[in-house]
């Protein structure tokens, strides 16, 4: 057994333990530091697939900006040292069940299925290969799509603003 | 034991994915309701890196394509933690329970 497959595993070990108990605890504030390190192991699987560039996006905006978004909204809206509730034993086995029969399908169908890979020679995914196709206008560019999600996301920063502002304008 | 490929990938992202939907079941409190959305998020991330490393590596589509779930997913979580945060201030809880006032 080779030193990367002796670390896939361990990437792949840190990721679904850490994503299990990120569901399963009680305590809130666990719970958003166990998706960290899920987010952290899956950015370490795409640093294991040789996807620099992704990974690094998936740190800097998912374990550097998301997270911490969950963490100031959980000290904005919990108390301190609270549990959340225990959920009824039947919604959790039944929650169980319904995820365990879907994965099983799910895995069923991929393990029938052979995939044929292509003989065509592989792209690097460079940072200079991805500029290029990003803000290309040829075929297979994808300049468009970057406009549209930049306008998405000054209609998200607007919406933001406007849902946080505090509408009082009665009160002089 | 076999060189991990497209296989255990697949597998990864597709227990990540119910696992995140395990969590969405389950979990009555917003928050964390959200934390399960990101991980059913991130499995699909995986799962489109993963086909374009072992299916189509002469293409890089399956790249973009997760660059812009990653872009479209924190805008989405910022939005909806603006909105969680304004149920907060007018209803003191962000219990899903505690706000049905459409329901009847």
């Amino acid at each position: 057994m080779s030193g990367s497959t002796i670390i896939f595993f361990m990437l792949a070990a840190f990721t679904l333990i850490s994503a299990v108990m990120a569901v399963s605890t009680r305590h809130i504030f666990r719970a958003a530091i166990f998706l960290l390190f899920t987010l952290i192991g899956v950015a370490g699987l795409y640093f294991w697939m040789q996807y620099d560039f992704i990974a690094a996006v998936q740190i800097i905006v998912y374990v550097g900006g998301i997270t911490v978004l969950i963490i100031f909204s959980i000290f904005l809206t919990q108390q301190a040292g609270e549990l959340l509730p225990k959920q009824k034993m039947g919604r959790q086995i039944f929650s169980a069940l319904a995820a365990f029969c879907g994965f099983a399908l799910i895995m069923l169908q991929v393990y029938q299925h052979s995939f044929n890979q292509t003989t065509a020679t592989a792209i690097e995914p460079t940072v200079a290969n991805i500029g290029n196709r990003m803000l290309g206008v040829n075929e297979g560019g994808y300049a468009l799509p970057f406009e549209v999600v930049s306008i998405l996301l000054l209609a998200a920063l607007i919406g933001c603003i406007v849902i946080a502002m505090r509408s009082k304008p009665v009160t002089s | 034991m076999m060189e991990p490929g497209l296989y255990h990938l697949l597998f990864i992202s597709g227990a990540l994915f119910f696992i995140g939907v395990f969590g969405f079941f389950t979990r009555r409190n917003l928050v964390t309701m959200l934390m399960s959305i990101e991980l059913i998020l991130n499995s699909v991330n995986l799962n489109f890196i993963a086909f374009n490393k072992y299916l189509w590596p002469d293409k890089m589509d399956g790249l973009f394509f997760a660059i812009f779930i990653i872009a479209i997913a924190a805008a989405e979580a910022a939005v909806a933690i603006a909105i969680i945060i304004n149920l907060y201030r007018s209803h003191g809880s962000i219990d899903v329970e505690s706000a049905e006032e459409l329901k009847n």
